[in-house]
């Protein structure tokens, strides 16, 4: 054996993990806030250009935060709802009034406080809850996912970490409140349900595939949690969009804080595409060390059956994507079905079946 | 969407689908099954198919599985008699080799290569040929821009396209230029034509992954061994245990290598409280020889890390401890003596013990029982083994006397002993007792029958050994399919169309438009970073002349945030005539 376990450090890892996953509490009901108040302050512009007897404007929508440079690189309307072209406001086609947030992401101008300090506490939170992560490992001297409450604790990790890296690039603030709550979820139930001390590996997981294949497959599955949020955030606005469209009054006024469903989908097909990829990594490199450890490449455990099916419902949900009729709402629930599907595997499977991957450290 | 999907719709099937949308009134025999093979090819059936395998694929998870697990699903049937024979009949128990699965995923296949061909073919055909005609107005594509060289510069029309056309090839585009000499030269060009190859790539390796599994069903074979410390193993078909050969198996397939277990080591966890006495490390020291007369190699052989030997894999797939006993007949001549197999039955290696003694006489001798490596006795009189290591080994069994019953030829479980026929010698319920023996000890049976002794422990292996052919091509095609995957999603098929012209005033006017084939989310950048080829090679100014109206339309209306689309409404309508390259712009002349 390589290392030893140093059951201190198992105990400062826990004590992080509880700091964590109080900071996120925090930050969960500042994400909240943000959304209350934002959907208020908006709605309080909504009734003052209605008095003015002018058309309700979108203060955080298009144009505004988006320079000269990118403006100048559009073209004639008319082509508004191409998807390829980063162009495609969505916002402008066909959802006629309904206010949505800027179909690039981008951020804007306006300042919201809340939200801010939301992402702050978050980051505050990723960085201790790193912390917890990286004692875990050092206590058990190997890498923390060797059992559900590693594979728990350093998955809610990556899914935090994943949704603050995005943050960089595009406003996603308004998953804030979804990732949040699903991180701290999570972490519940890893101390809850799932709760076991530092410990050595059984020899079945003693194998670098557990480094390759199961940070892989933790990575990816980050990934389809971001997805998921957004695909369901998709069919509400989309829901929406239509009520509003068809003449309905706007019930739903926190969501003008999210884009709109067309852009809502493009994004979550990236995203997707390249989790995809993860999965079909995760599969093979699954394959390859089953064959090492197992003798036999795929033996349909149920492990593998669940890893497969979520593979396929994703491989599903790409060609829906390029079928008439399948885009749109129906692929949504494509990514939602196999979100549905990665959870029902970790969580059902790994504790009430019994398979060859039993061992997964109850 | 729907504009991409019917491009790609039409792209697939368009005779096909023409036809069978005009024979659908007098489809003959020809017609139907035209028509069947148009339905079974497209996208939305295998999309159908696609999610109806993941829907299929479940039930192998819910009940147990024949392959897997054939005494459970025994045990299952038996254990609810009201419907296991009806999941039987419906073949859940063998659910991947069920009639309705493997239709699901012939199907599926076969659209897959129904769909591949013909795409391939037109993708070839579309490699060899020109990029498409330049569309008359470039501005309803959906990037668009326009560039003005003045005058002075000295690049006409037809110096700029060919430049243009330059600046492109470099950049990996297919060009063709057309009407170079006329008033308004223009130029197709394409890239990124790996995203179909890809495409095809993938799913072709898809089918290369279905048939190498297949050929290792066929071709391939697998087996099980025990192996006792200082056992040798000799790849034949009497070396094996067990033995499932594969459907083409032939014995001559066997190269007689060699395995002898020398030493099997394991580690426990004595560092956690949770887990103390866990087993952390197996560690089997074995002597090989690929041939009978090959040089003898020592290697290693641990879970996770098989040996590979004559073809074969070698897997280490569980272990336990072996008594060694000496059993002495009634003559007094050694009747049995070796190391015992103890199977697993509990916690700590709690493990249960069969001997059996054809060869004792007058009697042939039975024994049954359990092997404790450390041994504690509870006070209600309840053994049990208090850790995995040898730090109190005991044997306690009962014994019997008769005929075992080996010689009726019906194959015998060895770890089983059928008691119904045998009188008990031995028993806690019998006045002589059972039988508890410690490492050394020696117990002399009633009635003058003989005696036991328990000699010492040994460790033993199971090893599974594995051939299959068809692994290292399905890996292959693995990987083929992911690289093909990755091209597929990453390259992006774009069109770029350019067209030059003169105005009155000798400016030489410029306008280009982009198209994306499929989903491509880099199309504006792609647009800049052209944009910036041509300003740079032309050495315009930045904020080039003929966009000064866009940027004002675009602070006219831009602030109001509803649209960032800075052209005149006459634009939106179709048909307008109108370009932002201004009057004497290409696109005037048709
Ligand atoms: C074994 C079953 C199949 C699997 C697992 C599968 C998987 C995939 C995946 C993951 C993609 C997206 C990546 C890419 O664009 O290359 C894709 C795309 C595609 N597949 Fe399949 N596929 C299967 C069968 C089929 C069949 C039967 C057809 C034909 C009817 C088909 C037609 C297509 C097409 C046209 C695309 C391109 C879609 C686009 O442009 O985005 N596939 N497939």
């Amino acid at each position: 054996m390589p290392f030893g376990i140093n059951e201190t450090m198992g105990q400062y890892s826990e004590l992080f993990m509880l700091l964590a996953a109080g900071t996120y509490t925090v930050a969960f009901i500042a994400f909240a806030w943000d959304l209350a108040k934002s959907s208020k302050a908006l709605r309080a512009v909504d009734l003052k250009a209605a008095h003015a007897g002018a058309p309700a404007k979108v203060p955080v929508a298009a144009g505004v935060g988006a320079g000269s440079a990118e403006a100048r690189l559009d073209g004639p309307a008319g082509r508004a709802e191409r998807p390829s072209s980063s162009t495609a406001k969505a916002n402008a086609a066909g959802s006629g009034s309904v206010a949505t947030a800027d179909g690039d992401m981008k951020y804007a101008a306006e300042r919201r406080v809340p939200a801010r300090v939301a992402v702050a506490l978050t980051t505050l939170a990723v960085l201790i809850h790193g912390a917890g992560v990286v004692t875990r490992a050092l206590g058990a001297g190997r890498v923390p996912w060797g059992n559900m409450y590693e594979f728990l604790t350093t998955g809610a990790f990556l899914v935090a970490a994943v949704f603050l890296l995005s943050l960089i690039r595009r406003d996603l603030r308004f998953l804030g409140t979804f990732i949040v709550g699903l991180v701290i979820i999570m972490m519940v139930a890893a101390s809850v349900a799932f709760w076991t001390p530092v410990g050595h590996l059984v020899p079945a997981l003693q194998s670098y595939w557990l480094v390759i294949h199961v940070s892989i497959a933790v990575l990816s599955s980050a990934l389809f949690t971001l997805t998921f949020a957004m695909s369901a955030l998709q069919l509400v606005q989309s829901h929406r969009q239509k009520a509003v469209a068809a003449g309905g009054a706007d019930k739903l006024g926190f969501m003008r804080l999210v884009p709109s469903a067309l852009s809502l989908e493009n994004l979550s097909y990236r995203i997707n595409a390249i989790a995809f990829i993860g999965w079909t990594f995760t599969l093979m490199f699954g394959a390859i060390w089953a064959e090492k450890a197992w003798g036999r490449f795929w033996g349909w455990d149920t492990k593998e059956v669940w890893t497969f099916v979520i593979w396929v419902v994703y491989a599903g949900y790409l060609h829906a994507r390029a079928t008439r009729g399948w885009t749109g709402t129906r692929a949504a629930w494509l990514s939602i079905v196999g979100y549905c599907c990665v959870i029902f595997n970790f969580t059902i499977v790994n504790t009430l079946f019994n398979g060859l991957h039993s061992y997964s450290g109850l | 969407m729907s504009e991409r999907v019917n491009v790609k719709k039409k792209q697939a099937t368009p005779v096909a689908e023409a036809k069978a949308e005009a024979t659908l009134p007098v489809l003959g025999p020809v017609g139907m099954l035209r028509w069947a093979w148009t339905q079974l090819t497209s996208m939305r059936t295998a999309l159908f198919l696609l999610l109806l395998l993941a829907v299929a694929a479940v039930p192998g998870s819910l009940f147990p599985q024949r392959p897997a697990n054939p005494s459970v699903v025994t045990q299952y049937i038996k254990d609810h008699p009201d419907y296991g024979k009806l999941l039987d009949s419906l073949q859940l128990y063998d659910v991947y080799s069920s009639a309705w699965f493997s239709a699901i995923y012939l199907l599926l296949f076969i659209s897959l290569i129904g769909c591949v061909v013909p795409r391939a073919i037109a993708h070839y055909k579309a490699m060899r040929s020109q990029p498409p005609r330049t569309p008359q107005r470039l501005s309803r594509l959906p990037e668009y821009g326009t560039l003005v060289v003045p005058a002075d510069a000295g690049i006409p029309a037809s110096d700029a396209i060919h430049s243009a056309a330059g600046l492109l090839r470099k950049r990996g585009y297919r060009v063709e230029v057309r009407d170079a000499d006329g008033a308004l030269p223009s130029l197709g060009a394409e890239r990124g034509f790996l995203k179909e190859v890809g495409n095809l790539v993938f799913h072709t390796s898809l089918i290369g992954v279905l048939v190498s599994v297949a050929a290792g069903g066929l071709f391939g074979y697998s087996g099980q061994r025990i192996l006792v410390e200082g056992d040798t193993f000799v790849n034949t078909l009497v070396g094996y245990d067990q033995f499932n050969p594969g459907t083409n198996f032939q014995s001559s397939q066997l190269q007689p290598y060699s395995l002898q277990l020398d030493k099997f080591n394991i580690t426990f966890d004595r560092e956690s409280k949770g887990k103390f006495g866990q087993p952390i490390d197996f560690s089997a020291a074995v002597t090989t020889k690929e041939t009978p007369d090959a040089p003898a190699k020592q290697e290693i052989l641990k879970v996770n890390d098989p040996v590979s030997l004559g073809g074969t894999s070698i897997y280490l797939t569980g272990n336990g401890y072996a008594p060694v006993v000496t059993v002495r007949d009634g003559a007094g001549n050694i009747a049995m003596q070796g190391p015992v197999v103890a199977k697993l039955q509990g916690d700590n290696y709690y493990s249960s013990v069969v001997i059996k003694v054809p060869d004792a006489k007058p009697d042939q001798l039975g024994f049954v029982g359990f092997f404790l490596p450390t041994a504690f006795v509870t006070d209600k009189n309840v053994s049990f083994s208090a850790d995995p290591e040898l730090f109190n080994p005991q044997l306690t069994l009962n014994s019997y006397y008769g005929d075992l019953g080996l010689n009726s030829g019906a194959p015998q479980n060895v770890f089983e002993l059928d008691v119904r026929n045998l009188t008990p010698l031995n028993a806690r319920n019998l006045a002589a007792g059972g039988i508890t023996l410690a490492p050394g000890s020696t117990y002399t049976l009633p009635d003058g029958k003989g005696t036991i002794s328990f000699d010492g422990v040994k460790r033993y292996i199971g090893v599974d050994i594995h051939h299959n052919p068809g692994q290292v091509y399905a890996l292959v095609f693995a990987l083929l399919a992911v690289a093909g995957l990755i091209v597929s999603l990453y390259v992006n098929r774009r069109r770029v169309w350019v067209r030059t012209g003169t105005a009155a005033d000798g400016r030489t006017m410029v306008e280009y438009g982009l198209l994306a084939r499929g989903e491509d989310h880099r199309l504006a950048g792609e647009a800049a970073a052209l944009r910036k080829l041509f300003t740079t090679e032309w050495q315009l100014p930045e904020d080039n002349a003929a966009d000064e109206t866009a940027s004002d339309h675009a602070d006219a209306e831009g602030t109001a945030g509803s649209q960032q689309t800075p052209s005149r409404a006459g634009d939106n309508v179709a048909g307008s005539v109108s370009t932002p390259a201004g009057p004497t712009g290409p696109e005037k002349d048709q």
